[in-house]
């Protein structure tokens, strides 16, 4: 789950911090998962990209953007937001529920590709299935994530992945981009590594 | 969040708009062809009420079954209230039941106060006496937003019978709380004298409502409440309409974007012209939409978390 602010393992000690992608990382990543997207929906043809706030969002106008720029496709975008879905809304204070924003066009028929920053229970895309469930009806859903860090709590995988990292549960994933936060990186807290 | 929603007296603007955003996400399930959230999954929530009302209560029963709540409706006609069951044995009943959220209308002011002392659950004021009207004043406040745009700084001119009007006492308190400047408009005797200054010390009071009109972006006309006039407040309803009902030529009295309001239901020819209910400036029909909304956003708040 990727909410900010990342809660950090406490520990007494300093926690340990790792850049596992870099700015520069991360742009890669992002190109990469343009081109797979390209290469297996046929040119993108009949896809629609939604992201699932917070950090999803931005991601998917990325992916729109440079699957624009290299074949000339636009992608519709959207913001799918999954805050009434969420499996876990009474173990917390009430959540603000953000926009939902489908494209014009719908997504009836079309190809759906969910982005996210960090997959890890697999309870965020559940919630965002059950979300685009009642949107409308996809012809079919892929699952784009910068992130994979493991430790599934339900059967569900992702079609594009950015970077597969190994962690323990004690530690925790960050992911910052340029456009909420300022810097594009991907850190991993806690842990001796 | 707040635990109950009793009075606009205990939002602050903070929460005020958090109700008003949120609703404004959950009137984008109205135009889904699926409208339903399953947000309030497994939560029951129960309409209790005292007094008749079929726009409220609808709208209430409608925001809860959009979010997937349970809903109960209590209707004092056929129960055992009218055996002479006091509240506060209704309310033990209702926590009996497990109720994690009572809608209550009643015709005592405070009597949602005493209830929410009696239950764990929240407590939704659905109007009580001539106290207030909370969720009323939240969508009335959501519809100006969404006409007009903004609420700081609007001019917005109350009219009739303000003395009995829960509806007008909620206004004040959230729309001053949310930066728009209120002008009471009616009779002497429907105005009590002090009212502006205990409600909200940038509220106005007018006996003039032409000399209102040109400076007002939103006139809300209120109902004359037959039933609750046993004494003689004004001479009779033809004068009160000459004086105070908003006709044809009034309206166009006012500036261009202005636009008028009216909790329902109306007398029409009364303190409303159809001429003027019926026209685009007329928003009405808009203010039942949005109170389907702005209840669901009033109930997730209050229900979906582990608020307790």
């Amino acid at each position: 789950m990727a909410y900010p602010p990342a809660a950090h393992s406490p520990t007494t000690r300093q926690p340990s911090v790792k850049v596992i992608l870099t700015s520069a990382d991360v742009q890669r990543v992002v190109d990469r998962i343009a081109h797979q997207i390209l290469e297996k929906t046929q040119g993108a043809r009949q896809t629609v990209l939604l992201g699932i706030p917070t950090r999803g969002v931005p991601l998917a106008r990325r992916l729109a953007a440079r699957i624009s720029a290299f074949e000339g496709v636009d992608v519709p975008v959207g913001v799918l937001d999954i805050t009434l879905y969420r499996d876990d809304l009474r173990q917390h204070g009430t959540r603000a529920v953000g926009p939902t924003d489908v494209p014009a066009g719908g997504i009836d028929g079309r190809r759906v590709v969910l982005v996210d920053d960090v997959l890890f229970s697999g309870r965020t895309v559940r919630a965002a299935l059950d979300a685009l469930n009642d949107v409308g009806r996809p012809a079919s859903v892929q699952l784009a994530v910068l992130v994979d860090r493991g430790h599934r709590e339900l059967p569900i995988r992702a079609d594009y992945v950015g970077k597969n990292i190994p962690t323990a549960l004690a530690e925790s994933v960050r992911v910052t981009l340029a456009e909420p936060d300022g810097v594009d990186e991907v850190r991993l807290y806690g842990g001796d590594r | 969040m707040i635990r109950h929603l009793l009075s606009c007296a205990d939002l602050d603007a903070g929460t005020a708009l958090e109700i008003l955003d949120t609703a404004a996400e959950m009137a984008t399930v109205a135009g889904r062809e699926v409208k339903k959230l399953p947000a309030l999954r497994g939560r029951t929530v129960v309409n209790l009420f005292y007094e008749d009302s079929t726009r409220t209560r609808i709208s209430f029963e409608a925001a809860a079954k959009r979010l997937s709540a349970d809903v109960i409706n209590f209707s004092v006609k056929g129960s055992s209230v009218a055996k002479g069951e006091s509240l506060k044995d209704t309310a033990l009943t209702l926590q009996a039941m497990g109720a994690d959220a009572v809608v209550v209308r009643h015709p005592a002011s405070g009597a949602p106060y005493q209830l929410a002392d009696w239950v764990d659950g929240s407590v939704v004021n659905a109007g009580d006496g001539t106290h207030e009207h909370p969720t009323q004043a939240l969508l009335d406040a959501y519809t100006m937003r969404s006409r007009l745009g903004r609420l700081a700084g609007l001019s917005v001119a109350v009219v009739g019978d303000v003395l009995h009007s829960r509806v007008a006492r909620s206004n004040v308190l959230l729309l001053s709380t949310l930066g728009a400047k209120v002008t009471l408009v009616g009779p002497p005797p429907l105005i009590p004298v002090d009212i502006a200054a205990a409600l909200a010390p940038g509220a106005a009071v007018c006996y003039d409502l032409d000399s209102v009109l040109p400076q007002s972006d939103v006139v809300m006309m209120l109902r004359v409440q037959r039933e609750r006039m046993n004494d003689s407040y004004f001479p009779s309803a033809r004068e009160y309409a000459r004086r105070y009902g908003l006709d044809g030529s009034r309206m166009r009295r006012l500036p261009e974007h202005a636009i008028v309001m009216h909790p329902g239901p109306m007398n029409r020819g009364m303190e409303i012209t159809s001429e003027v209910a019926d026209s685009p400036r007329s928003t009405i029909v808009e203010q039942v939409a949005n109170g389907v909304s702005v209840r669901m956003a009033v109930l997730y708040l209050l229900l979906g978390g582990n608020n307790r």
